[in-house]
């Protein structure tokens, strides 16, 4: 039994080590912040002041003078949408035949869709390429999207999910007359709800910031998506200023910032669920 | 086994497998293929057996790119202690501001790398770079982050154990949730102190957790581009003794068109990867408890 003066006391110590820590893991995000707002000498000011001495919102004007940050947000909107809801779509139906239906080689499909888990992405890439330059799709949004609206990950996560449904619900319905398709849309999806959001929230982050593929598909800077975009700008200190660089990675990641500040407990939820099969 | 559904079950499952079969096996087929063949300058590809895989043998900048990306990965892979350490912290009873602690260690892993990794490589500027200027006020004259290419290597696995700290908290949080209270209590009834308690509860329990890691891990550190990618720059100088397996594929895929090379370093990452994942499954049985 620890007593209660003893307990607060490791509590203390407890806190200034959290503190530390979390002060070593926001110190990027609020350097960040201070030096959108800094002028260029400020910034290579020795030794660096920690707050700014005005707020320059010339950096942030200059990042859509300087690049094609709007059309490049957009991008990343749509490539991050297109991918989710077909990943939502295209896995629950998948997910869900896996979990409740019987039908010919389902398990020769099943360990086919779920070996491509065990490969590095990279193996794929090459022919990934050459499929979409011969659809036409190389530096286009839908070429962005295509490989990644299928997801072995996203088609287990699911079935597991399924799995954990009680069958009456889908039983009602059929005796009422529905057919598997109607089923599926009308009761067992509404139910599904925590699992798609799971899914969603991990598409939507790798989404938004994936680089490797988008980078070897895009090369016209108005066709590329953010990560891409603010990935080339490394090493051209000379021709932007940080300041103006820092604004564009404020900008880029304010909104996945915003909306797992607002889902957080999803997302935490989310991403332990996928990651403790 | 029910009898069969009839036809609905294709309805469902022929989008996700056929576009896994064009997009994803498909591929896995024709790079494995595609590693024996060299590719031409007007497209086409001529078969050239092993040549690849000898060329990749003999090339020292693939050593170099392995050693790098081992570098890489034992310096991530301090996140999982580091980890441990903060979690177990979080997790004790009556910590007030522990959701505050949590979202504030977890927006690194939400950020995007690439935009992220341009604010690390102002904070690694050699002359006016806070991290420099924070080693100076100690009397420390720090080193040039970005163009000497062992500093260069631990600055891009500084910014890769930063960003997953938070990842690993949260698989660590869930196994931690997991120990039921009583072992503590009943080893505080014993007399044994929080350190002990710690080294012989806390830490065999979380065990699994700790083993999922340092899978995930290992197999994302040596599959390392983003940051390097992100915060080096594609063109910088220091690139050819810096860059990992990844990167020397990209560079030779789709910058210096050697197609059937890269076919061979992918699968050469394949097989490293598989090796590794195999390996530590092996050595599991020594120290992972799952009772």
């Amino acid at each position: 039994m620890t007593d209660r003066s003893e307990r607060l006391g490791s509590n203390r110590l407890a806190h200034v080590v959290l503190v530390l820590g979390s002060l070593v893991m926001m110190f990027p995000f609020l350097w960040q912040l201070k030096m959108a707002f800094s002028s260029q000498a400020e910034i290579q000011a020795i030794p660096p002041d920690l707050l700014p001495k005005g707020l320059e919102w010339s950096n942030f004007s200059e990042v859509f003078q300087r690049l094609p940050f709007l059309r490049q947000f957009w991008v990343s909107v749509a490539v991050t949408t297109g991918r989710t809801v077909g990943q939502l779509v295209l896995c629950s139906l998948a997910g869900y035949a896996f979990a409740r239906m019987a039908f010919r080689f389902k398990a020769v499909m099943l360990a086919l869709i779920l070996s491509i888990l065990m490969v590095p992405s990279q193996v794929y890439l090459i022919p990934q390429y050459q499929l979409v330059q011969r659809l036409g799709w190389l530096d286009s949004i839908q070429g962005i999207i295509a490989p990644g609206i299928f997801s072995a990950f996203g088609t287990f996560l699911m079935m597991q999910f399924f799995k954990t449904i009680p069958v009456e619900l889908e039983e009602a319905s059929r005796l009422d007359g529905c057919n598997p398709w109607q089923t599926f849309w009308k009761v067992v999806l509404p139910v599904a709800k925590p699992g798609l959001v799971s899914l969603a929230i991990i598409t939507v982050l790798t989404s938004w910031a994936d680089l490797l593929w988008p980078l070897v598909v895009t090369s016209s800077p108005e066709q590329m998506p953010l990560a891409v975009g603010l990935a080339t700008l490394s090493g051209y200190e000379g021709s932007i200023s940080p300041g103006v660089m820092m604004a564009a990675a404020l900008m880029a990641m304010a909104p996945i910032l915003i909306l797992f500040v607002v889902l957080q407990r999803r997302v935490v939820e989310g991403i332990a669920f996928s990651g403790l099969k | 086994m029910r009898k069969a559904d009839g036809k609905w079950p294709w309805v469902f499952v022929l989008p996700t497998f056929l576009g896994v079969l064009v997009f994803y096996l498909w591929p896995l087929v024709k790079t494995l293929y595609d590693s024996f063949t060299e590719s031409g300058p007007f497209g086409g590809a001529t078969w050239v057996g092993a040549a690849n895989y000898s060329q990749l043998i003999g090339d020292s900048e693939v050593y170099r790119a392995i050693l790098n990306t081992v570098v890489y990965t034992a310096i991530v892979l301090l996140g999982i202690p580091i980890a441990v350490l903060f979690a177990s912290l979080l997790n004790r009873p009556g910590l007030k501001g522990a959701m505050i602690y949590r979202t504030l260690f977890f927006l690194p892993y939400v950020a995007m790398p690439t935009a992220i990794s341009l604010v690390w490589r102002i904070i690694y500027n050699s002359d006016y770079g806070a991290l420099n200027q924070a080693l100076k006020a100690i009397g420390i004259d720090g080193p040039s982050w970005i163009t000497e290419p062992w500093f260069a290597l631990i600055a891009v696995a500084l910014l890769g154990l930063w960003l997953v700290i938070g990842f690993n908290m949260i698989v660590l949080s869930a196994g931690l949730k997991g120990i039921p209270a009583e072992l503590y209590e009943a080893a505080s009834l014993d007399g044994a102190s929080r350190t002990q308690q710690f080294r012989s509860i806390t830490v065999p329990l979380l065990t699994p957790s700790i083993f999922f890691l340092s899978v995930i891990t290992t197999i994302a550190g040596f599959q390392l581009f983003d940051q390097l990618f992100a915060l080096l720059g594609p063109a910088n100088p220091v690139m050819p003794k810096t860059q990992s397996l990844v990167f020397l594929f990209y560079d030779a895929a789709f910058v210096g068109n050697e197609r059937g090379y890269a076919a061979a370093v992918a699968v050469l990452i394949l097989v490293v990867v598989g090796l590794l994942t195999l390996f530590q499954f092996r050595l599991q049985r020594r120290w992972v408890n799952y009772d």
